[in-house]
């Protein structure tokens, strides 16, 4: 395990965690979540309470649409978990997304109850991603991206020969069809925000442990975590498989929203792109940075949704732009400024002279 | 008979894949970056020849020269502008930088030409066939397809080991540092590079227009094959990018011998293949 103190990009110094727990005789202060950061917690459990009361207090088209969100928000943060904080830059995560929502299809098929098959979608993907990951680990950087992309391709053309599931112009999933569609909106609502608030619980724990400081050693310099004992085959391939896992529930969730399931669609590059420009608009690297970045892409979503192609030119265009010109996002941009943070992951060392004004 | 059909018209596949791939294969060579939007490029290609030659009274030929030029101004340009910029913040961002250009350039044709499929009609090339008996025929446009895509290669590989321009390219490509101290602008020779990139895959698209049918969809198909002939041939190898494309169009003709609708599958299964037993491709090589 690398625990050496390594300058992070907003300027703090981490502390390894054996100085951590050691009682400081400096009068510093190593802390890991700040006021604002304890007083943000509250606030986004609050905000998890009133979304899960959504149900009784909004009509049906405003939680359907809270679904696509919470979809986005889920894929979002696998792939800030896998690029991110793994360093693995992929355009074929819509390989799991597809398996997650035909696992669900197949489960359905056999009789089982389709939201009982969410589980099992995410365990199908995290299987899946094993032999992917031996044959994805073989190409690094550039490479491993379009590789994943051909992954993506043979999956799709593999499931559209089975015709138990629909062949190339996909099925429609059984089982709730008798159900009573305010019930089902509701239930497919609270799936989703489960799954949701999991995947960002899930993240902010991985990334707080021993395996975030190991990932986050790689990430910055594979050859000296590796010197230090990191086992860095091991780390990726768990944010692989994890990443794998949150993105077969978000295919799950998608064709139980949708009630049917065409592979084309499923297994669109597109998703990659959504997941890629929410990161990137948020700020890639910081767990709050999908979160942002989910809200800013509904928001122009809803904004521009009358505006055919020409909503996926000005989102390739802010893209890029936010690329080259806003590497960190606006998350990035936000806590460099300010020094906030919603869910720390590192420890910081805090003197009073050190603390911006804001907080002293 | 059928055999030796099958193997001729793979063979002339593969030149297309190859002359795809080239392009891709230089980029990765000299400046280790892969051009998402690489296939898009293709197909912009394609629809600037088609209204060239709808719109104006120009013939074939002209419209093909006028065009490859005119890709490898864009090309310097676009990296001058956009991947040079991108390529100094890291290789996350320079990925980022292509996927969103293939975006705006896929929604952009989109709105511009609507979802109908096109083809380049050259006349006598589209149709035209050498017919060696009555079961084996060459076809003009895809024996000129290998033709190009050889010629295209031997080219590049003289213009890298002969001119000075060339070899200071290896030279940055190794260690671009070290190179600017003789004197190397690898921000220019970069630039070059990408225009060498950019006209090469106009020449493909335009050549595919002719040969099948394309909309403005297609661009990532076409990055996906040409990614594939460049790692089964071996990364930053030329002449293992040619044997790359070969590879895959003769396991694709083959494979549609069987089943059409096992085309596809089966070159991507051969790639996976290559990954998991070869992984440093057919002719491993690390110089361009």
């Amino acid at each position: 395990m690398a625990h050496t103190p390594q300058p992070t990009k907003d300027g703090t110094t981490p502390v390894s965690a054996a100085a951590a727990a050691a009682p400081s005789f400096t009068g510093a202060l190593v802390t890991r979540a700040g006021r604002a950061s304890k007083a943000s917690a509250g606030l986004l459990g609050l905000a998890v309470l009133v979304l899960a009361a959504l149900p009784y207090i909004a009509f049906a088209g405003t939680t359907s649409s809270m679904v696509t969100f919470f979809v986005l928000l889920i894929m979002a943060s696998m792939w800030n978990l896998l690029a991110g904080f793994g360093g693995m830059v992929s355009v074929g995560q819509q390989a799991f997304v597809g398996v997650g929502a035909y696992t669900v299809l197949a489960f359905a098929n056999l009789g089982m109850n389709p939201f009982v098959a969410l589980p099992l979608a995410a365990l199908t993907c995290a299987v899946f991603a094993i032999p992917t990951s031996w044959l994805a680990f073989r190409l690094r950087g550039d490479y491993f991206a379009v590789g994943t992309w051909v992954i993506a391709e043979v999956y799709r053309l593999i499931i559209i020969r089975f015709d138990s599931l629909g062949g190339p112009s996909g099925m429609s999933l059984p089982g709730l069809t008798g159900m009573d569609p305010v019930l089902r909106g509701a239930l497919t609502y609270w799936a989703a925000l489960t799954l949701a608030a999991l995947t960002i619980l899930g993240c902010y724990l991985l990334m707080r442990g021993r395996t975030g400081l190991a990932l986050t050693a790689v990430r910055d310099d594979e050859t000296a975590a590796r010197a230090n004992g990191v086992d860095v085959t091991w780390s990726k391939r768990l944010v692989y498989l994890v990443s794998a896992a949150g993105c077969g529930a978000a295919g799950g969730i998608l064709i139980i929203d949708s009630l049917s399931v065409q592979p084309n669609a499923i297994f669109s590059v597109q998703w990659s792109a959504y997941m890629i420009f929410i990161v990137i608009i948020g700020g890639i690297g910081y767990l709050e940075g999908p979160l942002l970045g989910a809200i800013v892409f509904y928001a122009l979503q809803q904004l521009l949704a009358g505006y055919g192609s020409w909503y996926m030119i000005i989102l390739g265009a802010i893209g890029v732009a936010g690329a080259i010109w806003l590497p960190r996002g606006l998350w990035g941009t936000i806590t460099n400024k300010t020094g906030i943070q919603l869910f720390p992951v590192g420890y910081r060392l805090n003197q009073p002279w050190t603390l911006p004004p804001t907080l002293r | 008979m059928d055999l030796l059909n099958t193997l001729v018209q793979g063979l002339m596949l593969g030149g297309l894949y190859a002359l795809f791939a080239a392009g891709l294969s230089i980029m990765f060579g000299v400046m280790r970056m892969v051009n998402l939007a690489h296939g898009d490029l293709a197909v912009v290609a394609a629809y600037l020849v088609l209204v060239l030659l709808g719109g104006t009274m120009f013939p074939l030929w002209l419209v093909v020269v006028v065009t490859l030029p005119l890709f490898a101004v864009i090309g310097y340009g676009i990296h001058r502008s956009l991947f040079s910029r991108s390529l100094k913040a890291g290789p996350l961002s320079t990925l980022l930088v292509t996927f969103g250009l293939s975006i705006i350039i896929q929604n952009g044709l989109l709105e511009g030409f609507s979802a109908d499929t096109r083809t380049i009609d050259m006349g006598v090339l589209n149709t035209g066939a050498f017919h060696l008996n009555n079961q084996l025929s060459i076809s003009y446009l895809g024996l000129l397809t290998l033709v190009l895509a050889v010629a295209v290669i031997a080219g590049v590989q003289l213009f890298l080991s002969r001119t000075r321009t060339g070899k200071m390219m290896r030279a940055v490509s190794d260690d671009a540092d070290t190179a600017s101290l003789v004197g190397a602008n690898s921000k220019h020779l970069y630039a070059i590079a990408t225009a060498i990139a950019f006209g090469t895959v106009a020449l493909a698209g335009i050549m595919s227009g002719a040969r099948s049918s394309f909309d403005p969809s297609i661009g990532p198909a076409q990055l996906i094959f040409a990614f594939e002939a460049v790692v089964i041939g071996g990364l930053g190898s030329l002449w293992g990018t040619l044997a790359g494309g070969a590879v895959l169009g003769l396991t694709q003709a083959f494979a549609a011998h069987l089943d059409p609708s096992l085309t596809i599958l089966a070159g991507h299964l051969v790639f996976l293949a290559v990954l998991a037993f070869r992984p440093q491709g057919l002719i491993p090589q690390r110089t361009v």
